[in-house]
């Protein structure tokens, strides 16, 4: 079989499986890393949120043949060492507005949130409320209201 | 947000709204036990005569305007009350251990699905104990066959059950640290104070539970009394309280099921008919499918055709490559239009007859069909062996999915171990154990662990909904209204998965002389009278009632989704109080004012007016609804305000709808008694006024020859961030005098969505016949292939990065 390399949560990975397996299960069934979450495998529940390369996206909806040795993949469990912290200020803001419900689409609603922020920051302006509203996670539980103070005040400790 | 919420980060902040009545109450005492262990375990018995009284009947009729209600059975006995007492008669025990550290254990007998149900305990546990709250820790139980209908996770009843036997466990173990560290300190019990853990002396010594731990423990099992804390004196219970499982979910540490690293148990999936419940044929490339990269076995089973591999995505791809003859399912000539037209067959005419001096005005509307899917797809995992075998799932009835594995694999029930495991939503999925058995049926056949893991795609189609109904209103009237009357036609409810049978025995014993079904039964807690609309009378017809649709794999799967008949009985009566306030010249506000039949409802009413701003002006095409509704012990109002511009309506977002857009909404309420934990409870609400308003709004599946249209959140609408209020606020009043704990998981849902469709009346001059209102609109979404039964996942991924 095909061995495919790339960086996961800092440390450098290689896998032995056919080029056509999305990144989600390289992720969760080979390397056991599980907060990136199932929930549609189509790229719509978002569930599965990360980040390459510093930006938001949904590896149930990417092979592994197209990540690239020298990408970067951050899943919810790396994303404190990216501010080598125990807790990246979006995940202390989900902590303090009682975000979580169930908990299952939390991992990929922060990794967004933190994206959504940089974005708008990369753009030179502030988050507004369309970027928020441009989120696409779905929450089943119905925690949206959380999410959407979590988002603004993480934003201003980012 | 509006300033009704309490604010986790001041703990001292509780709002004069979510604080529960200060009146003192005397100190009760309770029997508990003292279990012979190495270190303390204190217990007790799972209700018992002494806990409860007789419940009290609501009063009727005594806010003044029109003419009293003829008595309900929910009006003195309601769905709460069952579920309490169906906990009431196992004896045996639940136990608090104490460790060495001075930490409590316990194990949870009710499941954890994001309802916070694991916190609400905690938080008991420590106020009881005097415990700081991250010393309890929390663990959910096994299926614990002894228990009988008392480990059940359902009917928003957990708190309001097991609220005094945590706490009476709780407290005798608090009694045995004080007399332990009596000894130790060499005072009297009574001139001992605790405090976080720690007892101390009035000379000032002290000594930690840690160190009582083992001195404290028993060395017989021996019943002893218990006091417990008077509710005046709580620190911890009805503070807003922070979730204790929040950390591990926002690390992603949170263990869901497919999770789990359990040896051996690869990924699994099932190959399911393009119809509902279809049968099985043969399979014509079994063999060039186990060929497949990844593919370790294929077999068929009574569902459909199972894989196991390496990977889920192999899965999906072996799922999607099987060629199978598919027998018809036994709804295939079933749509939409068929069912709706069945269930207003089954309607009778009105039972109670019009008088030549009273005007008749009669309405009916049409429910659809709704996705109970929770993110957390069904899912189990299953290692059966020759002489036993081991589960693990989210199960809100683990005994009922021990039993039917043991029959299933012909063992007996020791021979299963269900571990119970928390879930990533329920809304009544998980109160049955489709995955669970389904995961054994593989294990079993193939011999080898499974990680079994459905499809969205299945979810949505081959998953559990909340039935289609019609409600048919009808009342007569003069001055006042002298008869109302309420017919609710649903497709079966599945009850199959032991929670009716809780219910109906406790109905047969405590309401005696009358026999009901399951159905009738919970028909009837649910639906108590709240309008002085003279003869009132509510009743309960089902369709597809067939003796083969009552198979395990029968007719439609069905299940309540986060609430039974409530969101559809109650739309259906607070639209039509809509409509017959009109007919009687008034306006829907003031109407309800002059005919609620109690105080705490016209209270609700007044502060639901007051904080939404009922009446006040708004642009053309924006419009304000509220509504009435009381379930699980919560009295509740709701206002909605919807914007049903053309402007708002048509906003486009890619792959989703926007439609009419709910722009502010309050839910009022008075709960039974003390809300153990005011934040979690306003989580519920919010969570349950979205379900309220997307079921009003969009949220539906389409019935098409046998076969659900969708397959993805993309087709499935319910709420999204685009659809989101721009304001909600929860408020919390003061708690009645009851006994009962309220109930929160499903409180919201059913006042939401009549407020939602009541508000569309008002803001469109149409009232909806038809729910969600878009139902009848052309899908708006291309309905994904039924076979291959999958949609395959895309590649483009990295397209969409951002």
């Amino acid at each position: 079989m095909p061995e495919h390399t790339f960086t996961l949560n800092g440390k450098q990975v290689t896998v032995d499986t056919e080029d056509n397996v999305r990144l989600l299960w390289v992720i969760r069934d080979l390397l056991g890393v599980t907060g990136p979450k199932y929930g549609c495998g189509i790229n719509v529940c978002k569930a599965c949120t990360s980040h390459i390369n510093g930006k938001a996206f949904n590896p149930c909806s990417v092979q592994v043949a197209d990540v690239e040795p020298d990408d970067e993949i951050t899943t919810i469990e790396g994303l404190a060492d990216t501010v080598e912290s125990d807790l990246h200020p979006m995940q202390e803001a989900w902590l303090d507005h009682d975000v979580v419900q169930c908990g299952y689409c939390q991992p990929g609603q922060i990794m967004a949130a933190v994206a959504t922020v940089r974005k708008a920051r990369d753009e030179g302006r502030e988050l507004s409320d369309a970027d928020i509203e441009g989120i696409r996670n779905v929450c089943r539980c119905g925690t949206y209201f959380r999410i959407r103070e979590a988002i603004k005040d993480g934003a201003t400790r980012m | 947000m509006a300033g009704h919420r309490a604010d986790p980060a001041e703990p001292d902040a509780v709002s004069p709204d979510t604080s529960f009545s200060k009146e003192p109450t005397s100190r009760r005492r309770f029997l508990g036990y003292l279990l012979a262990a190495p270190t303390l375990v204190a217990a007790a018995e799972l209700g018992g005569p002494t806990v409860f009284g007789a419940p009290a009947a609501n009063a009727a009729g005594d806010t003044g305007g029109g003419i009293p209600p003829s008595p309900q059975l929910a009006d003195s006995y309601d769905l709460t009350d069952a579920l309490v007492h169906a906990a009431r008669p196992t004896a045996n025990l639940i136990t608090i251990t104490l460790d060495e550290n001075g930490h409590a254990h316990f194990e949870l007998h009710r499941t954890e699905v994001g309802q916070g149900i694991s916190t609400t305990v905690a938080m008991l546990i420590a106020e009881e104990m005097d415990l700081p709250l991250e010393h309890v820790h929390v663990t959910l139980a096994d299926a614990r066959p002894e228990l009988m209908t008392n480990q059940l996770t359902g009917g928003s009843s957990s708190v309001s059950s097991i609220y005094y036997p945590v706490r009476t466990a709780a407290a005798v173990a608090k009694g045995k640290l004080l007399e332990a560290a009596s000894l130790v300190l060499g005072e009297q019990a009574n001139f001992l104070s605790s405090k976080l853990g720690v007892i101390t002396s009035s000379a000032g010594r002290s000594v930690s539970y840690g160190d009582l731990a083992t001195k404290a423990a028993s060395d017989s099992t021996k019943q002893v009394e218990a006091d417990l804390k008077s509710e005046s004196d709580f620190t911890i219970v009805g503070k807003p309280t922070r979730r204790i499982d929040a950390l591990d979910a926002v690390t992603g540490r949170k263990q869901f099921t497919t999770d789990l690293d359990v040896p051996g148990a690869k990924p699994t999936m099932v190959c399911r008919p393009p119809t509902i419940n279809g049968t099985v044929g043969s399979v014509n490339n079994a063999e060039q499918v186990r060929r497949m990269p990844g593919i370790t076995d294929v077999v068929t089973i009574s569902s459909g055709v199972a894989v196991r591999g390496e990977t889920y995505g192999q899965c999906i791809d072996a799922v999607n490559a099987l060629d199978v003859n598919w027998g018809p399912g036994p709804v295939d000539g079933e749509s939409d239009a068929t069912v709706e037209q069945k269930l207003k067959d089954a309607t009778p005419p009105a039972v109670i007859p019009p008088t030549p001096a009273t005007k008749t005005l009669e309405r009916q509307y049409t429910f659809a069909f709704v996705n109970g899917s929770a993110l957390g797809v069904n899912a189990a995992i299953a290692d059966v062996k020759s002489d036993s075998a081991e589960i693990w799932s989210t199960l809100k009835i683990p005994i009922a999915a021990q039993e039917a594995i043991a029959e299933l694999l012909g063992m007996a029930i020791t021979q299963v171990t269900c571990h119970v495991i928390p879930g990533g939503g329920s809304f009544g999925r998980t109160l049955f154990h489709d995955a669970a058995l389904e995961a054994a049926e593989i294990s079993h056949k193939i011999g080898k662990p499974v990680r079994l893991m459905w499809h969205r795609a299945d979810d949505c189609r081959q998953g559990r909904v909340h039935p289609m109904s019609v409600g048919t209103m009808r009342a007569s009237f003069a001055n006042d209204v002298v008869s109302f009357e309420q017919h609710h036609a649903s497709v079966r409810t599945d009850f199959g998965h032991g929670l009716g049978d809780a219910v109906s025995s406790s109905v047969a014993t405590h309401v005696p002389g009358v026999s009901y079904t399951v159905s009738e039964a919970i028909f009837l807690l649910t639906t108590p009278s709240f309008y002085n609309f003279g003869i009132t009378k509510t009743l309960l017809t089902e369709t597809h009632q067939s003796p083969e649709n009552n198979q395990p794999r029968g007719g439609f799967n069905t299940s309540s989704v986060r609430n039974v008949y409530s969101p559809n009985t109650a739309t259906t009566r607070e639209l039509f109080v809509d409509e017959l306030a009109e007919k009687m010249g008034m306006d829907p506000y003031n109407f309800r004012r002059k005919y609620v039949k109690n105080e705490k409802l016209l209270k609700v009413l007044d502060k639901a007016a007051e904080v939404g701003g009922y009446g006040q002006p708004t642009p053309n095409g924006v419009g304000h609804g509220i509504a009435l509704h009381h379930e699980y012990k919560q009295t509740m109002a709701c206002f909605v305000e919807l914007d049903c511009r053309p402007e708002t309506v048509n906003r486009k977002v890619r792959d989703g709808v926007t439609g009419p857009r709910v722009t502010r909404g309050v839910l009022v309420t008075i709960p039974g008694h003390v809300v153990v934990n005011p934040l979690g409870m306003e989580a519920m609400m919010q969570g349950g006024f979205i379900d309220g308003f997307a079921q009003a709004l969009t949220a539906s599946v389409h019935l098409d020859r046998g076969s659900i249209a969708e397959a993805s959140w993309d087709n499935f609408f319910y709420c999204r961030q685009w659809n989101l209020p721009f304001e909600f606020t929860p408020v919390i009043l003061p708690a009645e005098e009851s006994e009962t704990p309220a109930g929160a998981g499903e409180m919201g849902v059913a006042p939401a969505f009549a407020a939602t469709a009541c508000a569309y009346r008002a803001a469109t001059g149409t009232t909806p016949t038809h729910f969600p209102i878009n139902h009848n609109d052309p899908l708006p979404f291309e309905p994904y292939p039924h076979e291959p039964p999958l949609p395959p996942s895309p590649t483009n991924g990295l397209d969409y990065a951002y």
